[in-house]
Order: structure tokens, then sequence, then C-alpha cells
């Protein structure tokens, strides 16, 4: 049950304890944390990537729509990955 | 400390990578815990040990096949004074590398050396609020040092990782466990119902506790995790003889995860060395990708094709493969029946019965057998008859 709140003004960076890299043998962006993994799809590592405790959800939203022109729905689907990823504990936020 | 840290992992089908490797450095250990789950008859195994070199070789043959977790474990790891090199290739490697010890051998100058080399995180084992219990079930005195050791991993900037394994004779002081794992500052804690192989299998009647002292378990395990939320990550390993299906064992025979034991057999669980007719691959002879992807061991078990009734045909097979093979020998003396656990199973009388012993007076007044060379050379050279006889694989 989420009752995370994800604002534009929001700045997050990854949860203390995490790794996120990218992973040649599987080609893919991994989280990893004691006690285990996740595997994240293409769209999830682009967010986590960018949330660096440096960017805004806007900003995050921003830089994926100019990485990724055309695509529609881009900025429903990066917060519904922030909220995710929120809830899940991957990323923790910072102001 | 041998505990399997796969809690909360999702379950990945690769078919072709292992994502965790499983490094069991040693079989020798200063503890003697009732409910480890070394192999009885670990003292054969405590000779002929990989060496560093060896070790380094198997780090970097697993990263490349894409094993991105490691565990360095034992026995007690710490006893080798190698686990700095092994660190330091793990973050050269970029693996995610876990120390998993009863925290024996850490010290300051070793943990500082983990931290430069990249170690992400130290797994220790704690036992009880108690010392009088902590001494007893690991028969020796080691509560004051863990306390120190917890202190000495926090104070390093570790993530602090407990592991917690249940029994008898700490199941009614959870709460008071949870407590003491916020006092020390936890992240996650990891309460685990001991799982019945090697010694706890051979002390089973004297460790398992009832169902309702589970279930009650369970209830104060979820009233303080709604207290204390996101702060301390906290798992609750179900113990599967009181669970009416079996788990899916090590998330599937060699699908995710790599076992490489002291002298350097590659194995896809713990405890397969129990299982008859079957020879595991020796890493120094065949590396480790044919073992991973070619050995008749690690294909033996792989998919379903193996299976039988009722397994075979059964519409949830997918979601637990049929349980634990060794468990299912173990206990049945059939490798490929279904793991008795299951309802299902023609053999879960068995399982029924082992809870009934449980509650036996008789037996649960015999001592415990604790994890020591001297019982492992007993157990080996055929003594203890009367504990070991209805378990199949143990000499
Ligand atoms: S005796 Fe205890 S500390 Fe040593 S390997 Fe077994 S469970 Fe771990
Ligand atoms: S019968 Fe076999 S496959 Fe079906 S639930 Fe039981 S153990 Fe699993």
């Amino acid at each position: 049950m989420s009752n995370t709140s994800v604002n534009p003004a929001d700045i997050y960076g990854l949860a203390r304890h995490y790794r996120f890299q990218w992973e040649e043998a599987q080609q893919c962006y991994v989280l990893l944390y004691p006690e285990g993994m996740v595997k994240l799809n293409g769209g999830a590592g682009e967010v986590i990537k960018r949330a660096d405790g440096s960017k805004t959800v806007a900003e995050v939203v921003q830089q994926i729509e100019a990485a990724f022109p055309g695509v529609p729905d881009l900025q429903s689907d990066v917060m519904a990955m922030f909220e995710l990823a929120v809830e899940k504990s991957w990323l923790e936020k910072r102001n | 400390m041998n505990q399997v840290a796969n809690n909360g992992v999702a379950a990945f089908q690769t078919h072709t990578q292992p994502l965790w490797l499983l490094a069991e450095v040693t079989y020798r250990c200063p503890l003697h815990c009732a409910f480890c789950y070394n192999p009885t008859d670990y003292d054969k195994h405590t000779q002929n040990e990989l060496t560093t070199e060896q070790w380094l070789q198997v780090l970097r043959d697993a990263r490349k096949m894409g094993a991105l977790q490691l565990g360095i474990s034992g026995g007690e790891p710490l006893l080798r004074d190698d686990i700095e090199d092994l660190v330091a290739e793990a973050g050269q490697l970029g693996y995610y590398s876990n120390l998993i010890t009863s925290g024996v051998g850490l010290t300051e100058k070793r943990i500082a050396e983990f931290k430069r080399g990249g170690l992400d995180h130290i797994q220790l084992s704690m036992h009880d609020i108690t010392k009088e219990i902590n001494n007893f079930i690991t028969d020796t005195n080691t509560f004051a040092l863990k306390h120190k050791v917890a202190a000495m991993i926090k104070g390093h900037g570790y993530p602090m990782v407990l592991n917690v394994v249940i029994h008898r004779y700490n199941i009614g002081h959870i709460k008071e466990i949870l407590e003491m794992a916020e006092d020390l500052g936890a992240d996650y804690v990891e309460l685990a119902n001991t799982q019945y192989y090697g010694w706890s299998l051979v002390n089973r009647s004297q460790l398992m506790p009832t169902k309702e002292q589970i279930d009650h378990a369970e209830k104060v395990t979820n009233e303080f995790r709604a207290k204390i939320g996101k702060k301390m990550q906290i798992y609750f390993v179900v113990p599967d003889y009181f669970s009416d299906r079996p788990k899916k064992c090590m998330n599937g025979w060699g699908e995710v995860f790599m076992i490489v034991t002291a002298e350097g057999t590659v194995l896809p669980c713990h405890s397969a060395r129990v299982l008859p007719n079957m020879t595991f691959p020796d890493v120094k002879e065949h590396g480790l990708e044919w073992a991973w992807k070619d050995s008749p061991a690690f294909n033996k078990y792989r998919g379903d094709s193996w299976m039988k009734e009722p397994c075979r045909t059964c519409p949830e097979k997918e979601k637990d493969l049929g349980g634990c093979r060794c468990q299912a020998f173990l206990l049945s003396g059939d490798a490929e029946s279904a793991d008795p656990v299951c309802t299902l199973s023609p053999n879960h009388h068995i399982i029924e019965k082992a809870i009934e012993d449980a509650k036996n007076p008789q037996l649960q007044s015999q001592p415990i057998v604790f994890r020591t060379d001297k019982n492992s050379k007993r157990i080996i050279g055929g003594e203890l008859k009367d504990r070991v006889e209805e378990f199949h694989a143990l000499p």
C-alpha cells in the first residue's frame, strides 16, 4: 500500500547502503543491497541513474524527456517509477 | 556462520548465469552451534582448502559468468588470513560483497582493511539476549564478543545486518531480540527459523519449537515491524516444516546460486553433497564455467523434467519446483520425490512425525550433539547411530 507522494520539487538520492551499477553480463542496471538485489528494466534504470541527490524530480523528468524525444506519457511513467522506488526504500528524500 | 541469505531476493530464471556466489572458504570454526547447516562429516573437508590464488581465480571466473553478489562464509571465514585479499579482489571486480561471520576473529585492523578493500557489508550472527543461551547454543563463551563486534561494524559505517537463527531456546525472546537489534542500530535483521540440515537435523527434536510458538513469534515480529517502520528491515523466514508447501529451494537448482566449498567442490546448494549417485564438479579440475553450464550434477535437477508424481502434473510445480532435493532425500530416501513438507507428498507423514517427536519429552531430553571436530569424527566413524539412522545420507 503506497502512501508516499512524490512532488516535482523533491530531490532523491540512492538509499544508504544501496549500490546501483550497470551489469554487462545481464545487460541491465541492478540495485544491490544487503540481503538482496533487483534487476531494473530499461526505464527504471534511467530514472534511478539520474536520482543522484542533486536533481529535483522535475529535472529528472526533463532530462528523460530530452533523452527520449517523442515517447508519450514520460512524465507520468517517471513519477510512477519514483513512487515505486520510494515505497521500496531504494531512494531516499534528500531535501 | 553458515546461513543462506536469499530472503527478499526476487527469483530470476537465468538458466545461463549465476547471480550469487557463495564462497564457503573453510569448514573450520571456533563455534559449535547446535543448528549448524555444515555437513556432519565436515571434519573430512577441513584439509586441502583452496589457496588464495585459487580463490582469486574463482572470484574472477564467477564474475565473468555474471555473478554479482558474493558471500564469504564458512565455517568461520576469518580463520583464514587471506580474506583481505579476497575482499580487495571482489571490490576490484565489482561484486557486492558480504562477509558472513560469527564475529570471532574480527579486529579493528582487519575491519579497516576490509573497508579499504571495498567489502560492502558484514552479516553477524547473534543468538539471544541472554548470555546463557548464546553460550549454550554455540557451546562457546562468545556473548560479550558479539556485542563488541556489532559496535565495531557500526563504527566503521557498515550496514548492520544481524542474522539470528531461531529455535526452541530463543523463540520466546523475539521481542527482546528485536529490541536489542534496535539498540545496536541494526539496519537489517534476519530471523531465520532453523531449517533442518546437517547438525540441526541431528538435533531436530531438541531444537524445533511448536507451531504455536512460531505463530506467536511471527505475530510479535509483525507488531515490531509496524512500530519501527523502515528504519530496520526485518525478515522472518518461515520454517518450512510448518507450511503446506515446500520452499523453492535456492530459487531453483542451478538457477541463481553457486557455492564453492573450501576444497573447491562446486555445488548448487549447501547440502547437495548428501545426495546419492552424484559427482559434483571440482573447480580445480573443470573450472566454474563447465561446472555451471555443462556438469551433469548442475543439470540433473534443472527445470522440471526430472520430476515424478505428484509433482510432474501438479499445477503448482513452477512455484516451488517440488521443494528441496536434499530434504526429500534425507527424509524419504528418494531424492526425486516431492519434498515431504508438501501436504500432497505421499511422505508428508514424516514431517508430521518429526513435529510430534519434537513434543516428546524423552526425545527432547536427549543431549544436543554440538558441531565439534570430535563429534564429526564420531559420526564419520559410525557412532551416534541412534541419532542419525533415520536420515538417509548421514553416515
Ligand atoms: S558452528 Fe555456528 S558459527 Fe560456525 S559455521 Fe556453524 S553455524 Fe556458523
Ligand atoms: S506436489 Fe510437488 S510441485 Fe506440487 S506443490 Fe507439492 S512439492 Fe510442489
